[in-house]
Formats: C-alpha cells, sequence, structure tokens
C-alpha cells in the first residue's frame, strides 16, 4: 500500500471518488434536477480518463502485490470502455428526459459500473478479477431496473441479477478450484502451475467454470439466455449500454484471464472457446430471424458477434487477440450508432421497437436512412466497410491458427444473419405504406449515429489507426 | 505518317460511334469514309516511297512492363506491313464509300432508325484492329488487333440484329475462331516461354535456336519450332476459315455485303496468311508444320472448291470461293514461297472485294434476292455491274496468255502458287490446285451465266425494275476493277518473277542464302566453340531459310506444269458453258443422276452436322445438365432447402427455448456446464 500503487490506479481511484462525491451533490443537491449536470461531467471526466490512459505512454507496471497490472492491453480496452460509455450516457440524456427516466443515479451508477470494469480489465488476480466482476455487475443489476414502476423492467432486473448470481456462483466455485489446485490466487502464480500443455483435472474444472462465469457476462451460448429479455425489459439507454462497455470488459477480462493464467495450456481452452463461438454465431444468426422487436433483434445480433470475437480468442495467438480486439471496438462503435437511432424512435411521444413501424422510413428521414443503411450493412459484415475488415480478420487469425473449419462456419452464419439486417434496411427502403415512425434525436445523438455510420465508411482507409493499437495491446496481453 | 494512318480509321470510328448525335447521320458518314480515304492515300505512299533494306520501328508508347516481359506498341515498317497496308486501307476505303449507296435504305431497319453511324463505326474500327494487326511489331499488339478484328466481325456479322439466323452466324464465328485463338494464344505463351520475349526481332533472332529446343507438351517430347509453328497456325486455321475451322466463313455471308467484301474476302481473313508469312524466320525451321500448312491449305482449296459447284445462294459461291483460294495461299506459304503468298493476298484482295461488291450490286438491284435461280439475262439491265464481275471472274479464274506477261492479276498469282507446289515436289498439293483451279473456273462461270445470260428467272417484278443503284457504288468497283486487272502484271517481278527483284523489294540481303549455307558449315566445322550464335534478327521482311530454293525451282518448272491451269481454267468454262448456256437441263439431269454425291456437295460435306453432332449438341447437353441438375437442383435446392426450410425451423427452435421462465434459463446453463466439462475431461489432454 504505497503512493506507487495508488498512482497506477489512478484513474479509477478519481473516477470512484468522483462518483460518490457526485452521490452526495445529488442527494443534498437537487436531485433529478442535477442529472443534467452530472450526466455531462460524468461524460466529461470519463472522456478526460480516457484521453489521459490513452496518451499515458507505453510500458506496464503492477501494483498491490501484482493484484492489478496495467499494461497496453489494459488500457486499450480501458479507452474503449470509457468512451462508449460517455457516449452512451450523453446520447441517452434527451431520450430519459423524454420518457421521465432523468435520475441523477444513473450517470453515477454507470461510472461505477465502469470503474468496475477498469478493474476488471487489470485483473491479475482472481479477487481483483472478482471484485471488478462484481462491482460492475451490481451497478448493471440496478439500472436494468431503472424504470421502478415498469414490470418489464423489473423483471429484466430481476432475472438478470438471478442469473448473474448463479453465473457468479460459478464463476466463484471456479477460482477456488483454481486455487486449490495452485496455491495461489495470482495469474502470475497459476501459469507456473498449469505449466506448459499439462493441466491437472482440478485445474481444468476449475478453468471451465470460470469460463463459464466470464461466458455469462459476454453472453455467448448456451448462457446468453438472458441477453434478449434483459435487453428487451431494460430502458433502451440501458440496453445501448449493455450492448457496448460491459461487453467489451468481459471479453477483455476473459482474455486477460486465458492469457495471463492459462496461457501455457492455450490448447485446452481454445476448443471450448471455439464451440462457444460456433454455437454463438449460429444461434445468434438463426433466432434473430423471427424477432419483430429490434431490442430483442439487437440482442441476437450482439450474440453473434460476440461468437465472432471469441473465434479471435480461440485462435490463441496474438494475431487472435489483435483481431478480438479490433471486432470489439468496431462492434461497440457500430452498436452505439444503432442504439442513437433506435432511441430515437418513437410514434406520439411512446417508444417503439417494432421493426415493421420503420417502413417507408427513407421517405421521411433520408439522412438517417441512409446512416441507419450504413449500419445495416456494417453489422452484416458487408464490404467495403469496416466490419467486413473485423470479421476477415479474425478469419485469418482462426485459419491461420487451423481453426480453418470455424472460420467457414462463421462465413456460413454471417450470411444467415445477413438476412435480418437486411430485411431492415428492406422495410426503410421498399417497405409497404403504413403507420411509419418519427425520430426525435438529440444533437448528441445524431452526432453519433453520423459520425459512426462515417466511421463505417471511412474506417476503410486504416481504421483511424486501431489496428496498429490492438496489435501493441494483444503482444502485451501474449508472451 | 504511319501513326496517322493507323488512328484515323479509330478516330472516325469514336466520332461516328458516339458522337454522330452531334454531327448527325449524313456526316458521321462522311468524316468516316474521309478519314479512310486519307489513310488510304498516305499508305500508298508509304508503299511507294519505302526503303525495304532499312526497316523502320516507330515507337508509339511502352506498353507493359512485368517481369521480364516488356513490350512496346509499336508500328512495324516494312514490306509486308506496306503491302497489307494498301490492301487494307484501300479496300476498306472502297468499301466505306460503296455503303454510303447500299446501307442507305434497310429493310432490316425500321423508319427513322438510325443504323448507319454505327455501321460505319463499326467499319472503321474494323479498320483500326486490321491495321494495329498489320503494324504490330510483338505477339501481344498482334493479338489484340487479332481480336480486334474478332470483335468487329462479330458486330458486323449481326448487325442485323433482329435476325435470328445473324445472330447465330455472328456467335458462330466468334466461338470457332475461339478455338483458333486458343491455339494462337498457346503458341504465344510458348514462345515466350521458350524465348522470354514476345517481340518479333527477338523471336526472329531465336528461330536457330528453337530449331533444335525441344517442348514437353502433353506428354510428350516435341521440337520447339515445330510445335510453336503449329500451335501459330491453329490460330492461322480459324481466322482464315481453313478446313475444319471453316464452318463460321459461309455462315457469315448473313453480313451486310459490304462487310463480306471487306471482312471475309479482302482483309481479316487474310489474316492467317499475313501471320504464317510474318513468322516466316519461325517457319523456316519447322519443315512438319509447313508440311501441315501445306497439307491443309490445298485440301481446304480442293474441298471448297467442291462445296462452290452446287451452291446456289450468290454470295455464298463467293464466299466458298474465298476459302479456296485463302487455301491457295497457304499452300504458297507452307511450301516456302512467303512472296507468292502475299502476292495472291495483294490481287485476291482486289479482284474478291469488287467480285462482293457486284454481287451486292445485283442483290440490291434485284430487291436483296440472292438466289441465283431466280436471276438470268441481267447484263443488259444492269451493264456496269455485269463489266465489273466479268473483269472480277476473269481475274479468279486466272484468265491470260500462257508463257507471256499478258492477262489478268489472278493469272499471274495463282499460277505462281501452282507452279511453286509442283517446285516443292509435292503431289497431292499440286493436283489439288489444278484439279481446284478447274472447279473454281467452273463456279466462277457458273454464276456469271445464271446470273447474267439465259432467260429471266424468278419473280418477273424484279427483274422489271432491276437496274442500277448509284454511283457512290459504280465507283468502287471501278477503281477495284482496275486493280483486279493490272495489280497482277506490275508486281510480278516484285513478289514472284526475278529473284533479285523479290530480294530487293523485300528487302533481303542479296545472297543471304549462300551466306547462310556458309555459316552453317563454319558452325559445323568448329563445333569445339559449343554455342549457337544469336547473331541478331535476320534482315527483311519475309525469312527465306538456307536449304529454301523454292522460288528459284518455281521458274525451272516444265512447261506443261506452266500450261496446266490455263488448261484447267478451259476446261472449266467449257463445262459450265455447255451446262447453263448450251444445255440448260443438264445439270438437274445430273444432280438427279448422282444424288448422293449432290446431296454431299449442296450440304458441304456434312460438316456442320458432324460438329453439332460431335460438339455442339452434347456441350449443350452439358450445359443444360449443369443448368437445370447442378445449378437449379443442387446448388438452388440446398440454399432455398436451407433458407425456408431448415432455418425457419431453427428460428422456431430458438424462440420456443427463449421460455421467459427462470429456470429453464438457469437450468440451459448448468447443462451448458456440464456438457463443456465433459467435453473437456473427455476430448482434453487432461491428466
Amino acid at each position: 500500500m504505497t503512493s506507487a500503487d495508488f498512482t497506477l490506479v489512478l484513474p479509477e481511484v478519481i473516477l470512484a471518488v468522483f462518483a460518490m462525491g457526485a452521490l452526495l451533490f445529488g442527494v443534498y443537491g437537487g436531485k433529478d434536477k442535477t442529472a443534467p449536470i452530472l450526466t455531462w461531467t460524468t461524460a466529461g471526466l470519463m472522456v478526460a480518463l480516457g484521453a489521459w490512459i490513452g496518451l499515458s505512454g507505453e510500458g506496464s507496471g503492477s501494483a498491490f502485490g501484482g493484484m492489478i497490472v496495467n499494461d497496453g492491453f489494459a488500457r486499450f480496452a480501458k479507452v474503449t470502455v470509457l468512451l462508449s460509455a460517455a457516449a452512451v450516457i450523453l446520447m441517452s440524456e434527451s431520450y430519459m428526459e423524454r420518457h421521465g427516466l432523468l435520475r441523477f443515479e444513473y450517470p453515477l451508477i454507470i461510472a461505477l459500473a465502469t470503474v468496475g470494469m477498469m478493474v476488471m480489465v487489470s485483473a491479475a488476480d482472481l479477487m481483483t478479477l472478482y471484485m471488478g466482476l462484481e462491482l460492475q455487475s451490481l451497478s448493471l443489476y440496478v439500472v436494468a431496473s431503472l424504470r421502478r414502476d415498469s414490470v418489464k423492467s423489473t423483471e429484466a432486473g430481476l432475472k438478470y441479477f438471478v442469473l448473474g448470481a448463479l453465473s457468479s456462483g460459478l464463476l466463484l466455485y471456479g477460482a477456488s478450484l483454481v486455487y486449490g489446485f495452485a496455491g495461489t490466487t495470482l495469474f502470475a502464480g497459476i501459469i507456473e502451475v498449469a505449466g506448459e500443455g499439462e493441466i491437472s483435472l482440478g485445474l481444468l474444472f476449475g478453468l471451465v467454470f470460470l469460463i463459464t462465469g466470464l461466458a455469462f457476462k459476454v453472453s455467448a451460448v448456451p448462457f446468453h439466455m438472458w441477453t434478449p429479455d434483459v435487453y428487451e425489459g431494460s430502458p433502451t439507454p440501458v440496453t445501448a449500454f449493455f450492448a457496448a462497455a460491459p461487453k467489451m470488459a468481459a471479453m477483455g477480462l476473459l482474455a486477460r484471464v486465458l492469457f495471463d493464467a492459462f496461457g501455457g495450456v492455450s490448447a485446452e481452452w481454445s476448443q471450448v472457446l471455439a464451440l462457444l463461438s460456433l454455437v454463438s454465431m449460429f444461434l445468434g444468426a438463426i433466432a434473430a430471424i423471427g424477432q419483430r422487436n429490434i431490442k430483442r433483434l439487437m440482442a441476437y445480433s450482439s450474440i453473434a458477434h460476440m461468437g465472432f470475437a471469441l473465434m479471435g480468442l480461440a485462435a490463441g495467438t496474438v494475431a487472435g487477440v489483435q483481431a478480438m480486439l479490433i471486432y470489439m471496438v468496431i462492434y461497440v462503435t457500430m452498436n452505439v450508432g444503432t442504439f442513437a437511432f433506435i432511441l430515437s424512435m418513437e410514434r406520439d411521444g411512446q417508444p417503439v421497437t417494432d421493426i415493421d413501424s420503420l417502413r417507408q422510413f427513407s421517405k421521411t428521414e433520408p439522412l438517417k436512412a441512409l446512416a441507419v443503411l450504413v449500419l445495416m450493412f456494417s453489422l452484416a459484415g458487408v464490404p467495403p466497410l469496416v466490419s467486413f475488415f473485423g470479421k476477415f480478420y479474425v478469419l485469418t487469425a482462426a485459419v491461420d491458427a487451423g481453426l480453418a473449419w470455424l472460420a467457414i462456419a462463421g462465413v456460413i452464419a454471417s450470411v444467415i444473419g445477413a438476412f435480418y439486417y437486411l430485411r431492415i434496411v428492406y422495410f426503410m427502403y421498399f417497405g409497404d405504406e403504413g403507420e411509419g415512425v418519427q425520430s426525435a434525436m438529440s444533437p448528441v445523438a445524431w452526432v453519433c449515429l453520423m459520425a459512426s455510420a462515417g466511421i463505417m465508411v471511412l474506417g476503410v482507409i486504416n481504421l483511424f489507426g486501431v489496428g496498429g493499437a490492438a496489435m501493441a495491446a494483444a503482444s502485451a496481453l501474449v508472451n | 505518317m504511319e501513326t496517322i494512318i493507323l488512328f484515323a480509321p479509330l478516330v472516325g470510328a469514336i466520332i461516328a460511334g458516339f458522337g454522330w448525335r452531334l454531327i448527325g447521320d449524313k456526316a458521321s458518314q462522311w468524316v468516316t469514309t474521309g478519314l479512310l480515304f486519307l489513310s488510304a492515300a498516305l499508305s500508298w505512299i508509304v508503299f511507294l516511297t519505302l526503303d525495304a533494306s532499312a526497316p523502320e520501328q516507330i515507337q508509339i508508347m511502352r506498353w507493359i512492363e512485368s517481369g521480364t516481359l516488356s513490350t512496346d506498341w509499336a508500328i512495324r515498317m516494312d514490306r509486308l506491313t506496306a503491302i497489307m497496308l494498301i490492301v487494307v486501307t484501300t479496300v476498306s476505303s472502297l468499301v466505306h464509300l460503296y455503303s454510303m449507296g447500299y446501307m442507305a435504305h434497310d429493310e432490316n431497319f425500321h423508319e427513322g432508325e438510325s443504323y448507319r453511324p454505327r455501321f460505319f463505326a463499326y467499319l472503321s474500327f474494323f479498320t483500326f484492329a486490321m491495321l494495329m494487326l498489320v503494324t504490330s511489331d510483338n505477339l501481344l499488339q498482334m493479338f489484340f488487333g487479332w481480336e480486334g478484328v474478332g470483335v468487329a466481325s462479330y458486330l458486323l456479322i449481326g448487325f442485323y440484329y433482329r435476325k435470328p439466323s445473324a445472330n447465330a452466324a455472328a456467335m458462330k464465328a466468334f466461338i470457332v475462331n475461339r478455338v483458333g485463338d486458343f491455339g494462337f494464344a498457346l503458341g504465344i505463351f510458348g514462345l515466350f516461354w521458350m524465348v522470354d520475349s514476345i517481340r518479333f526481332d527477338d523471336i526472329f533472332a531465336a528461330g536457330p535456336m528453337l530449331a533444335e529446343a525441344r517442348i514437353n507438351f502433353l506428354w510428350t517430347d516435341w521440337n520447339a519450332a515445330n510445335l510453336l509453328a503449329f500451335l501459330l497456325f491453329i490460330g492461322a486455321m480459324g481466322k482464315s476459315a481453313q478446313l475444319f475451322l471453316h464452318t463460321w466463313l459461309p455462315d457469315a455471308m448473313e453480313g451486310p455485303t459490304p462487310v463480306s467484301a471487306l471482312i471475309h474476302a479482302a482483309t481479316m481473313v487474310t489474316a492467317g496468311v499475313f501471320l504464317v508469312v510474318r513468322m516466316s524466320p519461325l517457319f523456316e525451321y519447322a519443315a512438319e508444320a509447313k508440311m501441315f500448312v501445306v497439307y491443309i491449305g490445298a485440301a481446304t482449296a480442293f474441298v471448297a472448291a467442291t462445296i462452290g459447284l452446287v451452291q446456289n445462294d450468290i454470295k455464298r459461291v463467293i464466299a466458298y470461293s474465298t476459302m479456296s483460294q485463302l487455301g491457295y495461299m497457304f499452300v504458297a506459304a507452307g511450301v516456302g514461297a512467303y512472296s507468292v503468298a502475299m502476292f495472291h493476298l495483294l490481287t485476291h484482295a482486289f479482284f474478291k472485294a469488287l467480285l462482293f461488291l457486284g454481287a451486292g450490286s445485283v442483290i440490291t438491284a434485284m430487291h436483296h434476292e440472292q438466289d441465283m435461280r431466280n436471276y438470268g439475262n441481267l447484263r443488259r439491265k444492269i451493264p456496269l455491274t455485269f463489266w465489273a464481275m466479268m473483269i472480277g471472274t476473269l481475274a479468279l479464274t486466272g484468265v491470260g496468255i500462257p508463257l507471256t506477261y499478258i492477262g489478268f492479276s489472278g493469272f499471274f498469282s495463282k499460277d505462281a502458287i501452282i507452279e511453286s507446289a509442283y517446285a516443292a515436289e509435292n503431289g497431292f498439293a499440286f493436283w489439288s490446285l489444278v484439279v481446284a483451279a478447274l472447279f473454281t473456273s467452273f463456279y466462277s462461270w457458273r454464276l456469271m451465266f445464271m446470273t447474267f445470260y439465259g432467260e429471266a428467272r424468278g419473280d418477273a417484278h424484279a427483274h422489271e425494275h432491276a437496274h442500277e443503284r448509284r454511283p457512290v457504288m459504280l465507283i468502287p468497283l471501278g477503281v477495284l476493277a482496275i486493280g483486279a486487272i493490272f495489280s497482277g502484271v506490275v508486281w510480278y517481278n516484285q513478289f514472284f518473277g526475278k529473284i533479285d527483284k523479290v530480294e530487293e523489294f523485300f528487302g533481303i540481303p542479296a545472297h543471304v542464302a549462300a551466306e547462310a549455307a556458309e555459316a552453317g558449315e563454319e558452325r559445323a566445322a568448329a563445333p569445339a566453340e559449343g554455342e549457337v550464335a544469336l547473331a541478331g534478327p535476320p534482315r527483311g521482311a519475309i525469312f527465306i531459310g538456307p536449304e529454301n530454293d523454292v522460288l528459284e525451282a518455281a521458274h525451272e518448272v516444265p512447261k506443261w506444269v506452266k500450261v496446266s491451269p490455263f488448261v484447267a481454267m478451259l476446261a472449266g468454262l467449257f463445262i459450265a458453258w455447255m451446262m447453263y448456256i448450251r444445255r440448260p437441263d443438264l445439270p438437274g439431269r445430273l444432280a438427279a443422276a448422282q444424288r448422293p454425291l449432290y446431296l454431299f456437295l449442296l450440304n458441304k460435306w456434312y460438316f456442320d452436322e458432324i460438329y453439332d453432332a460431335v460438339f455442339v449438341r452434347p456441350a449443350r447437353r452439358l450445359g443444360r445438365f449443369l443448368w437445370k441438375k447442378g445449378d437449379g437442383k443442387v446448388i438452388d435446392g440446398t440454399i432455398n432447402g436451407i433458407a425456408m426450410g431448415i432455418v425457419p425451423f431453427l428460428t422456431r427452435l430458438a424462440g420456443r427455448a427463449q421460455s421467459g421462465y427462470l429456470f429453464h434459463y438457469a437450468f440451459a446453463m448448468v447443462l451448458g456446464v456440464a456438457v463443456l466439462i465433459t467435453w473437456m475431461t473427455i476430448g482434453g489432454g487432461a491428466g
């Protein structure tokens, strides 16, 4: 417990202290009247922290006896998490206001969840891991049921909480198994025991349970069941948040556990991840076809995308991790844009989520329809949009790692999945006449939508340098 | 100047093809025709002022740089190019002029439809591609022009796009030519592989090396020179409609008649002959390939002539005549008398274009009637056309006084070929050509007699209104008639008559044969040096190997050989006169008496039927199978089955699993853990 330790985790500390201080300010200040200012300051602080972390240079260090590391990988994940969280709370503000949800707790709980996520991606010890994970999860359970007077919202929060508790239990069980057989909770110690290619049955069980717990967080099949219900039931801004930052954090944590603690036995977990990846891609693609609710649809879409990201991890190589990181950044960007649009869908002041309501949308709002078209094409992975290259990196990594069958299956799944993205485009451009949808959008949301769509098109030039940063991050993790 | 010759037609084609809406119908015709005449005039200047001993290469641009492949786009200016330039531009400009009359009204297009600029643009584009071919300095450029004329030919054969038969003929021409082009392309690849260059200079210099080298191709060891020459000749066979790849040429008569005159008589079909002559430094080292050329050429000359005997469509008769004459040219090239082949190419261009344009004139006069059985006694109705066709026929049949220098152009060039064939001691070639000469005379006079003499047959109304059409159509006939009469006697010595004149004309250094022979002896005397000296390309537009003395020998042939074509011509004339003037009932009786033979010839030796059964129908069957069964049933069926059957089923299944009950979800998770653990312990290498 030296000052050096705290220096390393200064961003997390600042954000946590800010959240608690702001909570007091909110309670003793004007309660919900302070919500706008708290939203903006939180977002501003997140962006500032993101910039600081992003520009804070090279190298890696650890603190608290090796329980927390700060390396390139952690920085990459933190920047992504912070920026996407900031974007989501900013673009949600007008929605919250319109639908009477503008509570001052919302940005602060998000901030606490973000602290949890930052701890997660920095974790170098099973206990840090659990602490970060639970901080994040508890915050998310709360925001899921933010609309207390809605049955659906409370149901979503409850479902999420119960299943989350179950998954936490599995994770904890795995962690204790690992501790039992390795004799330490430090990743650095576990990797010595897990050795090169050799692993004891107890450690193996522990590993599988750990993976299970984390697979729940990234909503990989068959631990995905909560996703559609929670996405649908939660208020849309919360769904938007779920779909972005926590996915990145959980994926980062999974990568960290697998490589830092079990890097020596990648052949063992690679097949588990490949299996999870395969079923996630197919279930995400197939089940989404039946959905008429765009939020449920996005839930399945995120399951399918997580399948792809897991394919990168399953490769077990630097290129695989790099591909996963690139894929996640692109995925988060697309989702921010898409949810910026979904937030704005309403009719007579009530939010609508039915995809049928999008018919003839291109007639009323050609520019927004075009942006959504770009995003849908990008989600489907149509070249030359950025997402195509994200998929391409992942598939290349899988093929190079000898997982050609998985890559082929991924291509087939993405063909099937293209159907429902294109159907949205079809509704917007060629749908029948009918009662349409209005799109009420705050300037911030508009910027998010347009910027996201623009990135999908312009990013093909050099991915805005994400490729290189992801490469550095991946090399920091895998060695 | 050469650049202007080459690009003037292209400019014309672009202006007429894309700009006719701006400048109008008439103007686009005049622009293309005017540019072609400019091109022709410059060509004649080039031809007459050419210094054959100093051939030029005029670079237009660097074209391709890729690895060791380095290619310019350049004009190779030597005697061969010059000859082809005047042939192409002269005939083309006259055909442009003629077309202004011929295409003025066309029943195949609706009133007010603008088709003329398109026609002229195609013609000019063809001319550009043909000039590209003949001026090429390397094989790629030649191939480019080769395909360019193929495209133009396709477009022009199918010009009457509302006629299904024209479309079918256009496709047939294109597809049959693909077969030949495949051989040509293989030849180019092979040459590049062996020589590592496709520039003519490098290839020509490598002739002696190729004669020694061997290539493994189709699991067999071949002599490189023979194989490559053979492959190139396959290309030539396609383009020049030689036997086995000839079936497209008669069908190509579906195109407008000026097209037949320009492309399918005077220029494009002679590209194959030009190719063989151009590649003479290679062919001189490929004895077997040359032998093959001779046999194919002689067989073509004979077969085409027999088919020509019984055809009734005036254009088809001339088409088979063209094919037959091309066979003559290949015989000349194959025996090594390259200059003679070029000689016949030149004279043939004049008289065959004349015949076609004359036939076009007859056809327009007779309201697009092409069957000769409906002609007759037209010489008083269209006297100028009659005289033009008469001159063409006299030139084609080779009328002249034997053993003197008096005669029509065909007399000189065709007799020179027959003498060369005899001198090469190839009995088969010699006798086929003599017999073909007899047949040629017969069918040509048959055409004349059926068209211009005897009783008027067929539609009386058409005969009453038959008259000469337009002066623009008669001027080209006159110019070509002059060429048909005089082109033989004027250049006889340069092409065949005197060896030293020939050498001077083509820029071959004097006594190159003797020198080469000596050099060969020296090499044989000093084999210790052990390397074949690559002494740069042989000088001159054509190369005559050290052992090749056909030209000298052809002058030494017995008198009866020199007279034989004349006798054959007279015999053919006599028989035709007997059958169509004296006893017009004879042909019908003869056909009835020899019915199988008649049908065999009338059906063109059943080539089309055989090809249809052997290639076309199986290919179609295969295509239909792959389309209906392979693509339709298997691929579409699978995709549709998955997309409309299995995927929705799975979707419903997934929807049902998503029941909304917490315990279901938790159960799924526990199940998942169980599956993963089991799979890991069984599949993984846990110890």
